[in-house]
């Protein structure tokens, strides 16, 4: 009973797919895993975004939406038909092939992340071998994406806001990549199902998880903050600060494609919470051993809406950070510090089970984080401003 | 150390959002078409025009002098002044405005026109609820949608109110008093004058005399 529930979406792909010659379930067996990815990441983002304004409402001390429907809940839904209703303008002189083909295209690649996410027990669509590599290798090209509208747009503010996008999403992949490859180093292993079976164990009814070890702690919060400058999340919105800059790269958007950059955002949100669910908090496995019996996708799903929830707080605390700020901390702070991970996590790996390790490996880093953070990102005090040769 | 103040500011959020859900005085949005809040005293929007008495067209105080058209920074008021004179609230004849419209789409609120008028005649209202799918016609007043009793305006703006009908009724009494003291100066001299002629042309004079001087008296009370 508990395995089928485990397994029902498997089961019940199966048996719709029995009914179909036989050459053709396989295919049909894929079909029905992107039309199950292409329905539920979409449905998550509508909750997410109701979440988000009634959760960012309450942080402010307002309702948030609440005419449409009970409590709001169908503000989702009005959105959607205003979107799609509404007047699509392409500017006279954009490239208006390029310009269509931008927010599709991120679409596109974003969705194409989930090929590789273990949602749950045998629930990976493509079950490859560096399903991580290829995680990475789409979420990058979805800077194309960002770049294809700014630059297409003729707009100052869209090329300028997808200057920073570039800028900053280059200076990010970086700590986001060496943050996830300690995990690769510790599992031996680049296939994403493989790094959640790792976890997938229990000592005295805890689980495996690598966020509960030093180098995974520390892994997990830079990645979380690579992730949140990946996918252009406050306080790292620059390339899109409506104060400064309009909406940023896709400031010449309007109606659906408008939205389908809105879905784009969210669904990359979506799929970097799956990514980082995958390779620190333990994937779909459940967070205590007696917790085994409820399904593995729940356990999924509820750590993703979980790190969702903390992308909104921490969008409802922190403000906008400054180009050179922003810049300064990818490249003092958090690639150092994903570095020293790296040899953490190797010794880590070398000094065998005990006390130790523990005590050694939180040692490094944590004196490595407060004199990084001292030295790093000393606060600059400029003195008055000096002239050479205007006087 | 760094972090702390990151710390610190989840922290605060995340009470302001449990806070939200537990203590009422939080949560100040007052959800508006259902929930209303009385408009403060002052509060102003667009003019409109006082009449006395019940019936708007009989009672309006505007005579047309058409000093707020033309102190109206952005001229949306417009008035054409009646070629008769008309028995205003209290019995004078008078000029009134066969037209006095009011475009509030071009109108600022800026309130110069309540205070060039001698006549206490246009005041500001608060209504605000004034959408319409006439964005020309619509947003364009006339006379009729620009009355307003004197009871309305007491109802918004009561201490505003009670100075102007204080004042309107010392002015009164002054007028009054001032056209009873020349009715009697009149017959007075005129007694005094025509001693010689005979009694009945003098009360025939004192007779004629009397109403014309003290409209006179009032009239030229109320231009001042």
């Amino acid at each position: 009973m508990i395995e089928k529930a485990d397994q029902i979406f498997v089961l019940l792909g199966h048996w719709l797919v029995s009914f179909l010659p036989g050459p053709l379930q396989h295919p049909a067996m894929v079909l029905l895993g992107v039309v199950g990815i292409i329905v539920t990441f979409p449905a998550l983002f509508a909750i997410t975004v109701l979440l988000e304004r009634k959760g960012l409402g309450r942080m402010q001390n307002r309702y948030g939406p609440n005419r449409v429907g009970p409590y709001g809940i169908f503000q989702p839904v009005a959105d959607g038909i205003k979107s799609l209703t509404k007047e699509d303008i392409v500017p006279l002189s954009a490239d208006a092939v390029v310009h269509f083909l931008a927010p599709v295209f991120l679409v596109v690649v974003v969705f194409m992340g989930y090929a590789v996410l273990p949602i749950g027990r045998n629930m990976t669509l493509v079950n490859m071998d560096a399903g991580l590599l290829f995680f990475f290798a789409i979420g990058a090209s979805s800077e194309l994406s960002v770049f294809m509208a700014g630059w297409s747009s003729r707009n100052k503010y869209s090329l300028l806001g997808a200057m920073r996008a570039v800028a900053q999403m280059i200076s990010y992949e970086v700590p986001l990549l060496m943050s996830s490859v300690a995990v690769v180093m510790m599992t031996g292993s680049l296939s994403l199902n493989k790094i959640v079976d790792a976890q997938n164990q229990y000592s005295y009814g805890l689980p495996h998880w690598y966020i509960f070890t030093p180098w995974g702690f520390a892994g997990f919060i830079l990645f979380a903050i690579a992730a949140t400058a990946e996918t252009n999340r406050s306080p790292f919105d620059l390339p899109e600060g409506e104060s400064e800059l309009v909406a940023g790269y896709f400031t010449e958007y309007s109606g659906f494609k408008f939205a389908l950059f809105f879905l784009g955002e969210y669904v990359g949100m979506l799929g970097i919470s799956g990514l980082g669910t995958t390779l620190f908090l333990g994937g779909y496995s459940a967070p205590l051993q007696v917790l085994g019996f409820v399904p593995s996708w729940i356990w999924f799903f509820a750590k993703v809406m979980l790190s969702m929830c903390v992308f909104i707080w921490v969008r409802g605390t922190l403000p906008r950070l400054r180009q050179d700020q922003l810049m300064n901390f990818a490249w003092k702070f958090v690639l150092p510090l994903t570095l020293l991970n790296l040899g953490v996590a190797g010794a880590w790996r070398f000094m065998g089970e005990g006390l130790l390790r523990w005590a050694v490996c939180s040692a490094i880093l944590l004196v490595a984080y407060v004199l990084m953070a001292r030295v790093g990102m000393k606060r600059e005090h400029f003195g008055p401003r000096s002239y050479r040769y205007a006087e | 150390m760094l972090g702390e103040g990151i710390l610190k500011g989840l922290g605060e959020t995340a009470r302001n959002f449990a806070g939200s859900f537990v203590s009422a005085e939080r949560l100040t949005t007052v959800q508006y078409p259902e929930e209303r809040i009385a408009p403060i005293e002052a509060t102003r929007d667009f003019p409109f025009l006082v009449y006395d008495g019940a019936d708007w067209e009989a009672g309006l105080r505007c005579v047309a002098c058409q000093i707020c058209e033309k102190e109206c920074p952005p001229k949306c008021i417009y008035i054409v002044k009646s070629t008769d004179k008309k028995p205003d609230a209290l019995g004078k004849p008078q000029i009134y405005p066969s037209r006095f419209d009011i475009d509030i789409s071009v109108c600022m609120s800026c309130q110069i026109c309540v205070e060039v008028c001698p006549f206490e005649a246009i005041k500001m209202d608060t209504e605000f609820e004034l959408s319409t799918t006439d964005r020309f016609g619509g947003l364009l007043y006339d006379k009729k949608e620009l009355a307003k009793s004197n009871e309305h305006f007491h109802k918004i703006h009561p201490t505003e109110a009670a100075e102007v009908d204080a004042r309107l009724a010392e002015e009164k009494a002054k007028s009054e008093a001032k056209a009873k003291g020349a009715a009697a100066a009149a017959a007075a001299k005129a007694a005094a004058g025509t001693v010689a002629a005979s009694p009945a042309t003098a009360a025939k004079q004192t007779i004629a005399a009397a109403p014309t001087s003290a409209v006179k008296a009032a009239e030229g009370d109320k231009k001042e």
